[in-house]
């Protein structure tokens, strides 16, 4: 794919202290300004991926990889994170990795800086994310007084003003509560809009995801088993139902239908359930 | 029973988290507890427990202040299982980890072993009693920490957002163990934003906003109210905007396909 932002060919890995490989040939190519949500069981190997395509394994993280993972033109097998500085932008499943400083507003200015950006643009970054995700009540804060929930708000809003052009989220929404987890989404919509952003996000709960989400792959004891848009992965009813993922609630409610005789189309956004189930 | 009457709550030297609340639940409810980040959730499921104490107002377990009623009286009342289960967790070995608490109440040594195994049994965590907590998984953590607290057989289980972290299989399979613990009679308060997965398994919901109940009513009925969660900040899911559009009686999955089928059988 030429306008491809992020290609992995046949990649495995594994963890210094894995007996086996996590991922097992593992292909995947996604787009320029498109968003991807992995799905599969704990252990599946969703981070995994996420911390090969980011550079971090084995670099930062120990281990062993084998096969292509190109991001934004640079080969990351070779260059390891140090080639995506400014690229690529992960924010973890647990926030405690990364919140490291003592005031938010250090925290949100922290990868703007270290990028050498002039004060100015720094401070108009950190304004827009302040704004996106509605972070003023917390600016002068030490990041370590705020919940689990905040926490993770404010990891991602420091991933973000780096403005990297791939985005890699570990479950981006577990500590989120209703409110934050529209403005993430929301944010990331914007970015993927306006700048291009490409995004890669585990997710379990994907309902929200998929309304901004162009293509799920959904992944079992680290292969990919099932791979489209979101209309496609759902419409296999028994594939969703064998690999535990969960499906959006409008596609429930037609499998239910479904099992009752009806013969229905499977909707995944809540605009198609309305055609669908012809309200 | 548990019985709130005008309950205020003040950190020290912090804001004041709630603010005058009066709620009672009464045996075998299962209840779930939804706000926002910061709306006081927490901080009500620690005044239930009994592990923080009102600054005004009163709460009273089966007629028991929490003020002056001894934690190890209230331990084996009601039972919370912190948000995060690393929080809990410190011995050595599983069956200490569970033990703990039956030790500190002089259970017979003999009947300790029969206890933890029942209790882990109970959350599905197959593992040999001398295994390290340490080296669980964040979801074996979790059903760890819930076990801890069955070992003691309080009468109230209060879970704190237990399906952080959880996958889908291990969500269904949590909230089907504490609907079991409920039909077997235990009461159930469970905090959490999933609110479909509490559509389809709590018979009421409290909604907690900033530090005061913005409602309090039967789970199919809050959660059907779109119109209230869009005032309030949350966002309805898909099963909700549906029940609420079919006017069905709860915004589940099979409530939904019900009222439609029905809808297009007549038609």
């Amino acid at each position: 794919m030429e306008s491809s932002s992020v290609v992995v060919k046949d990649l495995y890995a594994k963890y210094a202290v894995s007996e086996s490989w996590v991922l097992k040939s593992v292909n995947l190519a996604v787009g320029k300004a498109r968003m991807l949500v992995l799905m599969g069981p704990s252990g599946c190997g969703k981070s995994t991926l996420l911390y090969a395509i980011a550079g971090l394994l084995p670099w930062v993280v120990p281990g062993e990889i084998k096969g292509e993972v190109v991001v934004e033109g640079v080969d990351v097998t070779r260059s390891g994170y140090r080639g995506l500085a400014g690229v690529v932008g992960i924010v973890y499943q647990n926030p405690e990795m990364q919140v490291v400083t003592r005031s938010v507003y250090e925290e949100l200015a922290m990868a703007p800086e270290n990028l050498g950006l002039p004060k100015e643009e720094v401070l108009r970054r950190v304004e827009w994310v302040v704004e996106a995700l509605d972070l003023g009540r917390y600016l002068d804060r030490d990041p370590q007084s705020l919940s689990g929930g905040e926490k993770q708000l404010i990891a991602i809003a420091s991933v973000l003003t780096m403005r990297p052009r791939v985005l890699l989220l570990d479950e981006p929404t577990s500590m989120l509560d209703h409110k934050g987890t529209r403005l993430v989404l929301e944010t990331v919509e914007q970015l993927k809009r306006e700048h291009g952003l490409t995004i890669i996000a585990a997710e379990h709960r994907v309902e929200w995801a998929v309304e901004v989400a162009d293509a799920v792959a959904v992944m079992s004891d680290g292969s990919i088993v099932m791979e489209g848009s979101p209309e496609e992965v759902f419409s296999r009813v028994e594939d969703v139902e064998r690999y535990g993922v969960r499906p959006p609630g409008a596609a429930e409610v037609a499998y239910e239908l479904r099992k009752r005789g009806f013969e229905v189309r499977v909707p995944v956004r809540l605009k198609a359930a309305h055609e669908v189930f012809k309200l | 029973m548990i019985k709130l009457e005008k309950v205020r709550f003040r950190y020290p030297n912090g804001p004041e988290a709630i603010k005058g609340v009066t709620l009672s639940v009464e045996d075998g409810e299962f209840v779930g507890v939804i706000g926002h980040s910061g709306a006081g959730k927490t901080t009500l499921a620690k005044l239930i427990a009994g592990l923080l104490k009102p600054s005004e107002g009163r709460v009273l377990v089966d007629g028991m202040d929490t003020r002056v009623t001894p934690a190890s009286v209230l331990a084996r009342k009601v039972g919370y299982v912190f948000q995060n289960p690393e929080t809990m967790l410190f011995s050595a070995t599983l069956l200490d980890e569970v033990a703990f608490a039956l030790r500190n109440f002089g259970y017979p040594p003999a009947e300790i072993e029969g206890r933890v195994r029942a209790a882990l049994e109970k959350v599905d965590l197959q593992k040999p009693l001398n295994a390290s907590p340490h080296v669980l998984s964040f979801g074996e953590k979790r059903r760890l920490a819930i076990a801890c607290i069955l070992a003691m057989d309080p009468s109230v289980v209060v879970l704190d957002e237990p399906t952080t972290g959880l996958d889908y299989a291990r969500c269904l399979s949590l909230f089907n163990t504490l609907s079991k613990l409920n039909k077997e009679g235990k009461t159930v308060i469970v905090i959490t934003h999933d609110t479909d997965l509490l559509a389809r398994f709590a018979k009421r919901v409290v909604v907690v906003e900033e530090g005061v109940i913005a409602r309090d009513g039967p789970a199919g009925e809050v959660l059907s109210d779109i119109d209230f969660l869009r005032a309030h900040g949350f966002t309805p899911t898909q099963l909700q905007v549906l029940a609420s559009k079919l006017k069905a009686p709860a915004p589940t999955a099979s409530a939904v396909s019900e009222t439609l089928a029905r809808a297009w059988r007549l038609s």
